[in-house]
């Protein structure tokens, strides 16, 4: 690529353009639209978890007031060319994949299943309908927890398959039992990363508007791209008849990266009854049928040396995936492999994933997706390695950082990290935050009976999906490319529109791509649109995802609007009779380079290139419009350093977070205020699973947090403000050197806090806690450590406390008397 | 039944259910989709709206009850085509992403310093404890009502 010439634009904390719309009640997300003589669904859910269907009597519904039809899976059976798909297909793993349908028949297999579709013109009325709906359900045995579920004797969720094991899968790389017969010490930990939800404030829903032969739907997603390709699969219907379009999307962080049964069983139906078809998900529903995150146990034990030296790591993880697979389930746990090692240069690495049915909703992608679960064992075990030996764990971590002067750097499962400086974010994070202050106010604190404590996080993530040839069939195994377009359009009046392949739900694509394009085309990016999230417009995408929009979108949008400034460049030299290659533009303005007093402006060379004059070549194509398909050769890998400060109180067992200090590294900026943005929500989402969120099913399989009543999301109220900064390391990947930030901050807090409150409590003796650190647990914790025997147990509200149901639920920042999931 | 509801100023006449939830009132009713739903539980106050002078959760009123009542929603918040000073610094000091809860916490920011025109950052952070945010992690939306006060704004 030739060297970029930019107007200044980029790099600035410019305002959203988006924002005018959004804060004036304008915006236009899926339920602020109606259409004329639109149909409202309500569905019918198994209140079961595990139950054969005896029959459903739908007689009672369909003489409801407006009620236009009531669907079961065996109305719909001729509607559906194949199951829901799921996209992984590793080489040589077989993975135990049951056939998933929009409505389920025979079996329902977790609380929420739904078994019938009522249509209706009235939004209150489908629901009372739905009510109305009889059916008869025989329980069967229910598994909720997935090692139980690997036992032998477990009820199965599948019987067809003999087992609940969905998979194995493992990597390694090195010779992992020459580190561990060559350790000094093996360091080991079972850890839990529990169950969690995306919980976007706008739930989804979406609108079916059946128009000629097509069908064009609305919907709140995060992939309409990747919805039409689906939508055609499953429906049988050509994609040309298809059309999907995200409005304005209340959020995602994952939660909307599938295609959802609601949004096929309206698009069938709407064809059927030709009528538009409109269905909003309740909160309720949100928790139940809308995918959760994370839910895995993790055994690691680690070869270290008397020095610090991590020589080796074996890890083992259980992951309960639920009852079905939504499109990425069973790839979620696996995700995180490529930084397996965190920032550290262990040579050998063994990872083994064990996978499990359980009778709950699938787990899939929510914010950090797989890198999460890697970062909070590998920070965590860094930690209890320079305990163990009696060293400051920061100098564990500085011993085995991978020096920055190795990169690209090859990890032992074969990985190339691109750039890093881990420790330069590691030492800027320590300029920003005085350790040495801090341990003499915990000191004084502790004099005081106040509990304070510090934790750290080093962390390094994966993003930027594609490549393609990685990731895709032959590679990882995902079937899918994850390349991406961008398409730059030059209006005859010199103004420009950018269309993109990616779809934002709050990241401020049409703010950041502007500001990339505005300097390459030498305009104001006032004047520059950016149009997304509608498949009947510019060029297909791969959506948004993984943090993948600015890494893979926006280099996109470099190279096509670099494009056109190229082609500018030749009609501004042939109308300036120079060499194309002497054309600069610098400030808004194409010089003839030496005489600067030549120059066109992007307005006089769009005007020519729209209404050509007679001076300009004809070889030269009118029109300025130009595409971009980029495909990286590379992932790109963030990285950074974060420390938490919580105060416990050690007589409620409430956990507060004082103070957050980051320190991230996503390349250069383009919009330092978007990072700083993405920066505290992600943070935010980590704070929320460590201390409060978790989706908690009972032993029957009962879903205890559906709403937020009970998932407690953190309020303003828990938070300190942040303390932001970053480096700039550039990715040598991309012309833009950028790295993504949508999901670092999810990805290193949870390690951070959870070390904070260990730090907290390390002088009552409390060694170890598994998330989320709700008052109860750690004033549980903190008795059990004084030796009186209220370790985890029935507590005295007679909650169960367990990892997988109980007392943690909707334990938001209360005292231990909470009643927690009873 | 009939209810008489003045809305951002202009007296609306309708006949509704009994059973209509305000919120529904003002989004399908009146076409006002600025006001938002988020929880159905009155937790996340999206929908939070002005009744009366106060602010309220819409999905935890029914039409019925604001009958006779003057209600403001995030459309009736600008005046003469300028933004209310918690709307400007929102926009401001990226207090807002993906948008959705964005007018019911400019709502209830508005109520808040109303009531309390020099709120320090702790007030204001307890004062919008009853309005969920999943993107900003609350520190932009913090800044922006501390902004919008004239206030010095947190590191």
């Amino acid at each position: 690529m030739s060297t970029v010439e930019t107007g200044g634009y980029v790099g600035r904390a410019m305002k959203r353009k988006e924002d005018p719309r959004m804060i004036t009640g304008r915006g236009n997300y899926i339920d602020d639209m109606a259409l004329p003589g639109m149909l409202w669904a309500g569905l019918v859910r198994s209140p079961e978890a595990h139950a054969k269907v005896l029959s459903i009597d739908t007689s009672g519904a369909k003489e409801m007031p407006g009620v236009v039809g009531v669907y079961t899976a065996e109305d719909l059976k001729d509607a559906w060319a194949i199951p829901m798909p799921m996209i992984w297909a590793p080489a040589d793993t077989e993975i135990k994949t049951p056939e998933h349908w929009p409505l389920a028949s025979g079996e329902v297999k977790h609380v929420g299943d739904p078994v019938a579709i009522v249509l209706g013109t009235d939004r209150y009325g489908v629901v009372d309908a739905a009510e109305r709906v009889i059916v008869d359900y025989d329980p069967l045995p229910v598994v909720v927890d997935p090692e139980a579920a690997l036992e032998d004797g477990s009820p199965l969720v599948w019987e067809q398959f003999g087992t609940n094991k969905t998979h194995t899968w493992s990597v390694a790389g090195g010779d992992v039992e020459a580190a561990f017969a060559e350790a000094d010490r093996v360091v080991s930990q079972r850890l839990v990363n529990h169950r969690t939800a995306g919980a976007a404030i706008e739930a989804r829903g979406c609108i079916a508007d059946p128009r000629g032969e097509g069908v064009t739907l609305y919907t709140s997603t995060q992939i309409p791209h990747i919805a039409r390709f689906v939508l055609s699969l499953v429906c049988g219907i050509p994609e040309d008849k298809l059309r999907v379009v995200a409005p304005d999307v209340g959020g995602g962080f994952g939660s909307k990266l599938n295609v959802f049964a609601e949004e096929l069983l309206a698009v069938v139906l709407s064809r059927r009854l030709k009528r538009p078809i409109k269905w909003i998900e309740t909160r309720t529903e949100n928790m139940l049928v809308t995918h959760h995150g994370r839910d895995q146990i993790n055994y690691v034990d680690m070869a270290v040396k008397n020095d610090g030296t991590v020589t080796g790591c074996k890890l083992r993880v259980v992951a309960d995936l639920g009852a079905y697979f939504t499109a990425l389930t069973p790839f979620i746990p696996e995700l995180g492999f490529p930084v397996a090692n965190g920032c550290y240069a262990i040579p050998n690495i063994e990872l083994t994933f064990d996978c499990a049915f359980t009778n709950k909703f699938p787990t899939d992608a929510i914010r950090g997706a797989g890198r999460p679960e890697m970062t909070y064992w590998i920070e965590l075990m860094m930690d209890k390695v320079g305990r163990e030996l009696d060293i400051d764990p920061l100098e564990v971590r500085r011993r085995n950082f991978i020096p920055a002067e190795e990169f690209p750097y090859e990890t032992a499962l074969g990985i190339v990290y691109d750039s890093g400086n881990y420790h330069g974010s590691l030492d800027k994070l320590l300029q920003n935050f005085d350790l040495d202050a801090f341990r003499r106010e915990q000191e004084e604190l502790r004099q005081k009976g106040k509990y304070r404590g510090v934790g750290f996080s080093t962390y390094v993530e994966v993003c930027g999906l594609a490549p393609s040839r990685v990731v895709g069939p032959q590679g990882v195994g995902l079937q899918g490319a994850f390349w991406e377009s961008a398409m730059v359009r030059v209006s005859a009046s010199g103004t420009a529109t950018v269309y993109t392949g990616t779809s934002p739900h709050g990241q401020g694509h049409d703010t950041g791509f502007a500001q990339i394009a505005a300097d390459r085309l030498g305009i104001d990016p006032a004047n520059v649109q950016v149009i997304h999230g509608d498949t009947d417009q510019g060029p297909w995408g791969w959506d948004t995802y993984g943090s993948r929009t600015l890494a893979v979108g926006g280099e996109a949008v470099a190279r096509a609007a670099t494009k056109v400034q190229e082609k500018a460049k030749r009609i501004c030299a042939a109308l300036l009779e120079a060499a194309p290659e002497d054309i600069e533009l610098a400030d808004g303005k194409f010089a003839v380079r030496g005489s600067p007093d030549k120059s066109m402006t992007m307005v006089d060379i769009a005007g020519a290139a729209h209404i050509p004059p007679q001076e300009l070549p004809t070889d030269i194509e009118p029109g300025l419009e130009e595409t971009s398909f980029y495909d990286p050769e590379n992932f790109v890998f963030p990285f950074g350093a974060h420390a938490c400060v919580v105060d416990v109180d050690v007589d409620t067992g409430k956990v507060e977070v004082v103070r957050y200090v980051a320190v991230d590294d996503c390349g250069p900026a383009i919009n330092p205020m978007l990072i700083e943005g993405q920066v505290h929500g992600g943070v935010t989402h980590a704070i929320g699973q460590a201390l409060y969120e978790q989706v908690v099913y009972d032993d029957t399989g009962q879903l205890v947090t559906s709403s937020f009543v009970d998932y407690a999301l953190p309020t303003a109220a828990e938070l300190p403000s942040y303390e932001t900064d970053r480096t700039e390391t550039p990715s040598p990947v991309n012309t833009l050197g950028v790295k993504g930030v949508g999901e670092a901050g999810t990805i290193a807090a949870t390690p951070a806090v959870t070390a904070a409150v260990l730090d907290a409590l390390r002088p009552l003796g409390v060694e170890w806690l598994d998330m989320p650190h709700t008052p109860m647990r750690v004033w549980q914790a903190i008795q059990a450590a004084k030796g009186d025997g209220a370790g985890p147990r029935a507590s005295d509200q007679g909650v169960e406390v367990s990892e997988h149901g109980g007392g943690a639920a909707g334990s938001g920042p209360t005292g231990p008397e909470e009643g927690g999931a009873s | 039944m009939r209810v008489s509801i003045t809305v951002n100023g202009v007296r609306q006449e309708s006949e509704i259910e009994s059973r209509l939830l305000l919120v529904h009132y003002l989004r399908d009713h009146l076409g006002l989709t600025g006001t938002h739903i988020g929880c159905d539980t009155t937790n996340c106050g999206a929908c939070t709206v002005h009744l009366d002078g106060e602010a309220v959760k819409s999905c935890t009123v029914l039409a019925a009850q604001a009958d006779g009542a003057e209600v403001t929603t995030v459309e009736g918040l600008a005046k003469d085509g300028e933004l209310h000073p918690v709307q400007q610094a929102f926009w401001d000091n990226h207090g807002l992403q993906c948008g959705y809860c964005t007018p019911g916490m400019i709502m209830a920011a508005a109520d808040l310093l109303k009531r309390n025109p020099n709120p320090s950052e702790e007030e204001v952070r307890h004062g919008l404890e009853g309005n969920l945010c999943r993107c900003t992690g609350y520190h932009n939306i913090v800044k922006a009502v501390l902004d919008a006060a004239g206030k010095g704004v947190p590191a």
